[in-house]
């Protein structure tokens, strides 16, 4: 049996313990409530552009523009988005299993695909396993705002539009609620889906050109779609590591309440024992 | 006096919301203004003010790689950055201006080039818009 000075240290510590994961939990909870309200704020610039598109994809039937198209794949880019730290229970292993799984089935030799990355832990991940990664970035804010992911928006959709790549999935959590996240594949280029999304249709009149509005318009809207994945991730980022959190500061409360009570033993068996010592010495002296 | 609805929209939240009497603002393929009651439309916008007129006064704001969709009784602008005049950051906008006037002047690569160009404009855009307010 541990001594009572072992128990008491180890109870000491796990005190320590939870009182980080507890003020994590709570930085995290709040973090989550700044995520859900940027994901908010930024539903209905998504709403619109998607109004928009649609209604000039299906509206000017003659008007095409290379992003719409599907063309023959040669090479498939994928990005992945997980976050720069750990501690944040399966949210990063989840994605990364999916993301990992699909790129293996789909592809038989490392020629047919790409890997982009957010966060460290993803980018680590491809690295170790020697998978091309043409783009990462790091140190993302916890509230990101549109132009600190414009950099990897703008070029992902300027690789696919020079050819380097003919389709782009990203993998992200999709933010359920606070105690849900579920890994999600959304394809984001070629954009096939647009026409189908869309409630009711307004027909404009397009200045200069149909053509070239969608020349300004589906760049931004490909880089919104991304920019919206990357808000999800970030709520779900956040929720998953409240909850990680919380679940390690319940784990030290149950930790430390067995350990007191084995604590408490000890010393009441070390004064019973003491007791036993002075009788049974008071007894050999009679 | 008749009035359309305005909404200023970008990715990180909507920045402008009103009943006004006239849009004007310059799209790609020149000078614009905007009544209500205006056939739907869409146009891209330049980087510049939207200038909105209501009750004898002017709002501006400062808008960059957006576009413009109008109808009757609403006009949106859809914007990657928009901030009303009373909100630019005039210093920060300043110092964009001279890095991106010092990147003009030591860089011949043809991208960061034009990206320094674009962030020149953009900058320029910010402080017009910012001292024609007052």
């Amino acid at each position: 049996m541990a001594s009572l000075r072992d128990i008491k240290n180890r109870i000491t510590s796990t005190k320590k313990t939870s009182q980080i994961t507890k003020a994590m939990e709570m930085v995290s909870a709040s973090k989550l409530s700044r995520a859900e309200s940027n994901a908010k704020a930024f539903v209905p610039y998504m709403d619109k552009i998607q109004e928009v598109v649609a209604s000039i994809a299906v509206g000017a039937k003659d008007a095409s523009h290379p992003m719409l198209v599907s063309r023959p794949v040669k090479k498939t880019a994928y990005l992945v988005i997980t976050s720069d730290r750990g501690l944040a229970g399966a949210y990063n292993s989840n994605v990364l299993r999916a993301a990992n799984n699909a790129i293996q089935n789909r592809h038989a030799s490392k020629d047919e695909y790409v890997v982009m990355t957010v966060g460290r832990v993803g980018r680590d991940f491809f690295a170790k396993k020697g998978i091309n990664i043409i783009d990462s970035i790091l140190g993302l804010p916890d509230q990101p705002t549109f132009a600190d992911i414009k950099e990897i928006t703008g070029k992902a959709v300027a690789m696919y539009a020079d050819g380097a790549f003919d389709e782009l999935y990203m993998y992200y959590n999709h933010f359920v609620s606070a105690i849900s996240q579920e890994v999600t594949e959304k394809k984001v280029l070629p954009l096939t889906d647009v026409a189908s999304v869309s409630k009711k249709l307004s027909s404009y009149e397009f200045d200069p050109s149909a053509d070239a509005i969608l020349e300004v318009l589906l760049p931004q809207y490909a880089e919104s779609l991304i920019f919206g994945a990357l808000l999800d991730g970030k709520a779900s980022e956040h929720a998953a590591r409240m909850t990680a959190m919380k679940s390690a500061t319940d784990n030290a409360k149950d930790l430390i309440d067995s350990l007191s009570l084995s604590y408490n033993r000890a010393r009441q068996a070390a004064i019973t024992q003491e007791i036993t010592e002075i009788v049974g010495g008071v007894a050999a002296l009679e | 006096m008749k009035t359309v609805k305005v909404n200023i929209v970008t990715p990180d939240g909507p920045v402008y919301e009103s009943d006004v009497e006239m849009v004007s603002t310059k799209a790609q393929s020149g000078e614009l203004g905007i009544l209500p009651g205006h056939i739907p439309m869409v146009a891209p916008l330049e980087i510049g003010a939207v200038r909105l007129k209501r009750d004898g006064g002017t709002d501006y704001v400062a808008v960059s790689g957006g576009f413009l969709e109008v109808r009757p009784e609403q006009v949106t602008i859809l914007a990657q950055a928009a901030e009303p005049a009373d909100q630019i950051d005039i210093e920060r906008a300043k110092e964009a201006k001279q890095r991106a006037e010092k990147n003009l002047q030591a860089k011949q690569d043809n991208i960061d080039f034009k990206r320094a160009e674009l962030a020149l404009k953009r900058a320029m855009n910010r402080i017009d818009v910012h001292e024609n307010k007052r």
